[in-house]
């Protein structure tokens, strides 16, 4: 059991080291940001947003190397990965040219949001946390993203977009289709 | 009474987010100032002098927290900014770092050359996409400008700002989730003490402050202390313990109004005027049933719930340090209102309150993970018509168990879940015996799968 766990560890770098998938742009990103933290681990979430921004979602690979430029066991990195459900980490849920997150806070719950996410489930014809057949836009609802003066609200990957109606997010979704 | 908003001054009358601009403004006079003729300890006095108290939720006094750090401690000391703010229902600190992020940053450069940081991390969370370019804009100019960096302005001060994005979690608003996080592992709360002060992030003394809160420190160190003490409420002669609500504060409204909108106002102002003249009113032409005094863990006051020996009722309770807690509420929390109208059902209302909490227990303690999910359950049970004659006691009950307060969790994620169940169902509870009773099932139970897509 003990020699078969272990190999399993020695393939697990293996695969990081045989098959680079980081590209240098965001290995030197990431190299970038060390100096500023007295531990190399802080640079942890920084790293994940910058691999998942470019991958769209974070691969056993991708951890593996994010680990080795980190000073960690990909354990550590996969832990800290996982708390956050941010992250997306199987290919089968990669992300979508951009992220449209509903709010489903109270705030925007008392003035539409149930009905706004509804609405764009059937629009797009996905469930939230999937991604339209095309690519193009991943759906989520968000808790409350703090912009409540424009409630019902939604992101556009990290944008707020204010007050938006069934027409609005109509058009919205029109825009993103069209890029 | 009008007032002249000082935090919001250049938010409210958009001016150039520039350096320059914010100089012409008056704005890093405060710091200049203080760099060439004030030692920390002075300006730790100041703001201790000055009354102010944590904006963030739990109203520990700013100044207070600052002496906690060791003293002669050969360093380094971090500061770290909590721009988490994920409390539902607030959006105040996100007007400030988008609008007048530098009035933000002085608050910082003031706060780290009183507790004598070098570095700060300016924790923000991840779906202030705007704030957080508009802070790290303002932060490059101010290396330019030779506002930040080594020996500032020739002094032995010098101080770096990073920026640092979160993950879309809640709990990384709580100080030590948020240390936690920084240091890039799961954001679970420590239990304290040891306190950040003592030992924080990366094991070294830490202060954990909230932006609106540093942007109040850049105000006090420009205008003093007489001013700060002038506005709000001072402390109730007869508890001793309460050290007073004094400055502005920036109140967001929220929900059933016709103007939901960031408002700044001395400290005090009740409920009532908050909504019926800064929201605008409630809208529809509709009457308020309920409101949320300040993010959803604070709980809900009953608009038409008598006060003991009084004609005013609970919609007149002031939003400072002690009011909510007078009608039952957790406290001010983060003074952000939502007002709930006449038309909806407090069911509805409270599984969504529900929801968020068992969608941001950390998990880490049970009784929080569990006792959030059990809520959840037995709200969803409520507004499918489904639900049972004990559950309001159960709901109760599981609120009462878990937080910090009876103490079987490490933060007070869980104290935060229970209130608005516990407050909700002791001022509603005709309406959920009804709901119970008459099996209504609710207009949005259909919309449940959504819960399990994440």
């Amino acid at each position: 059991m003990l020699l078969a766990a272990s190999f399993l560890v020695v393939s697990f770098f293996d695969l990081g080291a045989a098959m680079p998938v980081l590209s240098e742009r965001v290995k030197s990103e990431i190299q970038a940001l060390l100096p500023r933290y007295p531990r190399k681990q802080a640079v942890t979430l920084p790293a994940l947003h910058l691999v998942h921004d470019e991958m769209r979602y974070v691969s056993t690979e991708a951890i593996v190397e994010i680990a080795a430029l980190l000073d960690l066991h990909p354990s550590e990195v996969q832990d800290t990965m996982t708390f956050y459900q941010f992250f997306k980490d199987k290919e089968a849920d990669k992300l979508g040219t951009n992220r449209v997150w509903v709010c489903r806070g109270l705030a925007c719950m008392l003035r539409g949001a149930y009905e706004l996410i509804e609405h764009c489930e059937t629009k797009l014809n996905v469930h939230c946390g999937h991604t339209t057949k095309d690519g193009k836009i991943t759906l989520e609802f968000a808790e409350c993203i703090g912009a409540c003066d424009g409630a019902p609200a939604l992101l556009i990957n990290d944008v707020h977009v204010m007050n938006v109606d069934e027409a609005g997010a109509d058009q919205l979704i029109a825009e993103l289709q069209a890029k | 009474m009008n007032f002249e908003p000082i935090l919001l001054a250049r938010a409210n009358n958009p001016r150039p987010a520039s350096v320059d601009a914010y100089r012409t403004d008056g704005g890093y006079a405060a710091f200049e100032r203080v760099l060439k003729e004030k030692q920390p300890v002075e300006v730790v006095t100041q703001v201790k002098d000055s009354g102010l108290r944590g904006r963030g939720g739990a109203g520990f006094p700013t100044g207070l927290k600052w002496t906690f750090l060791p003293k002669d401690h050969p360093g380094p000391i971090y500061l770290c900014i909590n721009a988490d703010e994920s409390e539902p229902c607030t959006y105040n600190n996100r007007i400030l770092m988008e609008k007048d992020p530098h009035q933000v940053l002085e608050g910082i450069m003031l706060a780290c050359y009183a507790i004598k940081s070098p570095v700060a991390y300016f924790y923000i969370r991840y779906e202030y996409g705007d704030a957080y370019r508009a802070l790290q804009a303002a932060i490059d100019e101010c290396y330019s400008a030779g506002l930040l960096g080594k020996n500032i302005h020739g002094t032995n001060f010098s101080l770096d700002i990073y920026m640092h994005r979160g993950a879309g979690a809640y709990i990384c608003g709580e100080e030590t989730g948020l240390i936690e996080s920084l240091e890039g592992k799961r954001a679970w709360p420590r239990i304290k003490p040891p306190f950040p002060a003592i030992e924080g992030a990366f094991r070294k003394p830490t202060i954990v402050n909230n932006v609106e809160t540093l942007a109040c420190v850049t105000q006090i160190m420009r205008r003093g202390n007489d001013w700060f003490k002038s506005l709000g409420v001072p402390p109730d002669p007869k508890n001793p313990r309460d050290a007073g609500s004094y400055g502005p504060k920036l109140y967001t409204i929220a929900g059933h109004v016709n103007t939901p909108k960031c408002v700044e106002l001395p400290m005090g102002i009740t409920v009532r005027d908050l909504v019926e003249k800064h929201g605008g009113g409630v809208w529809k032409g509709r009457k308020v049933k309920s409101v949320n005094p300040g993010g959803l863990s604070m709980g809900f006051i009953d608009v038409n719930a008598k006060l003991k020996d009084s004609d005013l009722t609970e919609y007149d309770i002031p939003l400072d340090f002690n009011g909510p807690g007078k009608v039952g509420c957790l406290g001010l929390g983060t003074a952000a209102i939502t007002v709930i109208d006449d038309q909806t059902s407090m069911v509805d209302v409270l599984h969504n309150v529900c929801q968020f909490f068992s969608h941001e227990s950390c998990g880490q303690c049970t009784p929080c993970r569990e006792g959030t999910g059990w809520m959840l359950k037995i709200t969803d049970r409520l507004r499918r018509g489904q639900g049972r004659r004990e559950d309001l006691d159960i709901l109760v009950d599981v609120a009462d168990r878990i937080g910090i307060m009876p103490g079987t969790t490490i933060c007070g994620l869980a104290d935060g879940a229970g209130w608005p169940v516990k407050t909700a169902i002791r001022k509603f509870r005709t309406e959920f015996e009804a709901a119970i009773k008459d099996g209504t099932r609710s207009q949005y139970a259909k919309s449940l799968e959504l819960v399990g897509a994440h």
